[in-house]
């Protein structure tokens, strides 16, 4: 990435990425003797698309979980729009504009689509429990207010026709995106996805693509994600991470990452000879 | 020129129509369309301000009187706007159906040489960029979501609220050559162009004029006595005559709502919100909603299921009497009223069709059990004969005089004579005026005297006067042995069972008939999950064995129904075999407006036929099949060839001589 400057950098497709927003010095996270992740450092800029990629127990979703405020690392810093973040819950990681979406889907499964796309917008909600109760006043116009925006992100992911539908009847393409949907509803600055992809087949994948590009593209959100095809990584991100053992062996563009030794090595295997 | 000024109130265009209704009852609603889970609606006097806007930024633009506009889009309040806005400017609006792909798309455009095109979203500019180089006249698109498109260039790409505020900017200095332009529209001003599907060759421009379709809408208003009152859902693809006939014909002539569903897969629920007093639907549509209610009678509970039964076999029994007004008994009225309480209310509520006062079927023949299943819960489903060339009307079916069977008395207006070979002819005030770029077609289809050929070999009923249609002229046949062979009417009584979803039956020329047949996999694959029987796929269900002898019992029981008729029972199919993918119009398989393209079908599974008629046991094929995206790919499969038992015809031969 040659014009890289701290202003930002202009990726292939035209696009305008700006400074850093988030960054992570000399990451370490211990369970005990097992090392999850060893010394990481890396940043995500405004408006990027960056991808954490590697084997099987790289580290990629503790990596996650360190920056949604769930796992504590022992050692390093990260540092959130110019400051340091202290540890933090992850639901005060989650008011400070950072939304996720799980692996192994977590949505509320006897809860309709609306309802749970609604649940991302519980942080804009600040009437009372009675105001709620009796639904007069703030508690209506708050309703209304985001239910229009949640009813935004319905459109916007083309899920209209399962609005009513209990999650637990979706098939699991269809759960993904709503999982999305609510981290969307809650119009976060950066969007963490774990493996938004996993257990999709060709045609599910490129609609998920399709939407990651276009969340990216019209909202201008921030996206860190997770992904195991490779394919996928490639043509979706601006930066991309490389994982292996807990350590970083790779950052670069998707075509610095290919070409890459140490990726290929991890990836392909090494002869030991 | 018979004064059309005193038979229409002076209304001789869209656009005139458009002025009264603002005028008349301004604030009454005109569209409505479900957007962000919410119902928005726009009156008629805010529909005129809509449109007039955009007219007036289609003038800035550049659109002469005369230019083309291709129209590409689900039904949307906006698509419905750009049609008349086209009309006020004096261009020609050509909607085109949304799901063709681009080659399709490209021979339509070329062939009208639409300068402008007012598409929906990035899928379709795509599409349009795609084909862009052959299009020499394209000059600019108009798009209404801007979605995905925010980097394309935008110098001949513009968004539709863009050109609605530049015509609002420039109203002062636009607004005396659009009234200009509007005030020189007259009822043979071309109102439409409208492409034909094409169930062989390619698609004909049809151009239809005010007269056409005013007269059309005038006339089929009053015979089922229309009012502004209707509610309609507009989720037929706009490129089809009907929907131009209903949610703007019609909806302007009478000045009622058009409703437009939040997406095609929303349709039933907002069927069901809106509740519709007039409604439309293709027999397809009749009989998927059919088998959805069946299917879940069978999961319903056993007291559910129990009353259902007694109901519908009561309604079934005297639903359609008291519907047609005819005489029936207090005990069976008093059972009828306890039916509506507990069964019929309810389902009709469910279904979307609890205020229908008006339903209509057409396009294809609907299986009598469909048709008296919809009628005995007391919903007014009639059938229609029509086609684009007449502006939809030929035949309709009265009030109490509804037959599954016939199509009807002529429409008012509309002569209709029967040739000697057959085929029905009929002369209308909604004969269209002709095929564009296309005068041999013209000539062959319509005569001097305006008679038009519908290519439908039919028949009046002697007893009542309705006209009955056998098939389309060109696919009746005859067998090697000198007989009639009328493929539609064994494929209709196949398509009948909840099973099949297609049938295609061969035997022109041939000494035995033989069938394709496609399962419709709603219904096979809830009979599957019933019986625990695993698949991975189509292909795979629709090769299990045991889907197979359903089929087979499915059948054999048409070809022991066609004993019964002289004229058709050396029909019945001898051997048949289900298709391992679904016919579909991605593969040119069908026409967009899903009629079988016999032709197209016979080439393409040439070995398949051959080994229908070669006594093989199973064949294997590898069939090309096109993605939604236009990629191409293969499938392959062994299928299984069956022998139907067939009924021996003892008396054929002393009939035919």
């Amino acid at each position: 990435m040659k014009d890289m400057t701290p202003e930002g950098y202009t990726t292939e497709d035209g696009r305008k990425i700006g400074g850093v927003v988030m960054e992570m010095k000399n990451i370490s996270l211990r369970f005990g003797g097992v090392v999850a992740i060893k010394d990481i450092s890396f940043d995500i800029r405004q408006g990027e698309i960056r991808a954490i990629i590697g084997p099987n127990g790289a580290g990629k979703s503790s990596m996650l979980n360190v920056i949604s405020g769930f796992y504590h690392p022992q050692e390093g810093e990260i540092w959130y729009q110019g400051k340091l973040r202290p540890p933090m819950k992850p639901y005060e990681v989650a008011q400070q504009g950072i939304a996720r979406t799980f692996q192994n889907i977590a949505l509320f499964e006897g809860m309709t689509v609306l309802d749970n796309v609604m649940t991302g917008r519980i942080r804009q909600m600040k009437a009372g429990l009675f105001a709620q109760a009796i639904w007069k006043g703030k508690a209506e116009r708050e309703e209304v207010e985001n239910r229009a925006v949640v009813e935004k992100v319905i459109d916007f992911l083309e899920i209209q026709h399962i609005r009513k539908t209990p999650v637990s009847r979706l098939p699991y393409g269809l759960k993904k995106r709503v999982e999305l949907a609510r981290a969307l509803a809650a119009e976060p600055s950066i969007l963490l996805l774990d493996e938004p992809m996993a257990g999709m087949n060709v045609e599910e994948k490129e609609d998920m693509s399709r939407f990651i590009l276009d969340v990216n593209d019209e909202f201008g959100t921030t996206i860190a994600l997770i992904e195991h095809d490779m394919g996928v990584v490639m043509d979706l991100s601006d930066r991309v991470v490389v994982m292996d053992y807990g350590r970083k062996i790779g950052d670069g563009t998707p075509d610095e990452v290919r070409n890459n030794q140490d990726v290929i090595d991890a990836y392909l295997g090494v002869a030991h000879d | 020129m018979a004064q059309p000024s005193q038979a229409t109130d002076g209304m001789d265009s869209v656009p005139a129509l458009l002025q009264r209704n603002a005028t008349r009852f301004g604030d009454k609603p005109a569209y409505r369309e479900k957007e962000y889970g919410i119902w928005q609606c726009w009156t008629w006097a805010e529909t005129e301000k809509e449109i007039e806007s955009l007219a007036l930024g289609l003038i800035n633009l550049g659109v002469n009187e005369g230019d083309f506009i291709a129209i590409i889009g689900r039904n949307r309040p906006h698509f419905y706007w750009s049609m008349v806005a086209a009309q006020s400017v004096g261009a020609i609006p050509v909607p085109l159906y949304q799901d063709s792909a681009a080659e399709e798309m490209a021979y339509v455009m070329d062939h009208c040489g639409a300068r402008f095109a007012i598409v929906e979203d990035q899928e379709q500019v795509d599409k349009l960029i795609e084909v862009q180089e052959g299009l020499h006249q394209l000059e600019h698109m108009i798009y209404i979501d801007p979605r995905g498109l925010r980097k394309y260039d935008h110098h001949k790409l513009h968004a539709f609220d863009h050109i609605q505020q530049q015509g609002r900017a420039a109203h002062a200095e636009f607004i005396a050559d659009l009234k200009a332009r509007r005030e020189k529209l007259t009822y043979d001003s071309i109102c439409v162009m409208l492409y034909t599907s094409g169930t062989t060759g390619k698609p004909k421009g049809v151009v239809l004029s005010n007269r056409n379709i005013i007269e059309a809408s005038k006339s089929s208003s009053e015979f089922d006595h229309l009012t502004r009152d209707e509610e309609v859902l507009a989720y037929l693809p706009m490129a089809w005559v009907g929907d131009f006939i209903f949610s703007i014909g019609q909806a302007y002539w009478c000045g009622f709502c058009v409703n437009c569903p939040e997406s095609a897969e929303t349709m039933q629920t907002d069927l069901r919100e809106i509740g519709p007093t007039y409604y439309f639907a293709p027999p397809r549509v009749f009989e998927s909603q059919l088998t959805n209610v069946m299917i879940r009678m069978e999961d319903a509970g056993r007291f559910k299921k129990w009353l259902f039964d007694i109901f519908m076999a009561h309604a079934r029994k005297v639903g359609p009497a008291i519907l047609d007004g005819r005489p029936v008994g207090g005990w069976d009225r008093f059972k009828y009223a306890l039916g509506k309480i507990f069964v019929y209310g309810p389902l009709k509520d469910t279904l979307g069709l609890g205020r229908v006062r008006v339903g209509y079927t057409a396009g294809e023949a609907i299986g009598p059990e469909i048709f008296d299943f919809y009628r005995s819960l007391g919903i007014n489903l009639k059938q229609l004969y029509g086609q684009t060339e007449a502006s939809v009307f030929i035949t309709l079916q009265p009030d109490g005089e509804v037959r599954s069977d016939t199509v009807g008395v002529p429409a008012p207006g509309v002569e209709i004579r029967i040739s000697d070979t057959g085929e029905v002819f009929y002369r209308s005030p909604g004969t269209f005026e002709y095929y564009y770029k296309n005068p041999e077609s013209t000539a062959d289809t319509k005569d001097a005297e305006g008679w038009v050929a519908t290519g439908d070999a039919g028949f009046f009923d002697k007893e009542n006067g309705h006209l009955r249609i056998i098939d389309r002229a060109k696919d009746v046949g005859k067998m090697a042995d000198g007989r009639l062979f009328a493929p539609k009417y064994v494929e209709n009584k196949l398509k009948f069972y909840p099973n099949i979803l297609e049938a295609v039956v061969f035997g022109n020329g041939r000494d035995a008939c033989t069938a394709f047949v496609n399962i419709d996999l709603t219904a096979v694959g809830n009979w599957a999950e019933r019986n625990n029987i695993g698949y991975a796929s189509y292909q795979e269900l629709a090769g299990h064995p045991r889907v197979l002898d359903t089929i087979q019992a499915h059948v054999e029981e048409v070809n022991r129904s066609l004993v019964s008729d002289p004229m058709l029972s050396h029909c019945q199919v001898h051997r048949f075999l289900v298709l391992h993918k679904e016919l579909d119009a991605d593969d040119g398989e069908m026409t967009r407006t899903r009629k079988v393209r016999r032709r197209i079908v016979e080439g393409k599974y040439d070995d398949l036929l051959t080994a229908l008629y070669d006594g093989s046991k199973e064949i294997f094929t590898k069939t090309e099949v096109t993605y939604e995206d236009g990629r191409k790919g293969y499938i392959s499969a062994t299928l299984q060839i069956r022998d139907a038992a067939v009924v021996p015809v003892k008396a054929a031969k002393v009939a035919a001589e």
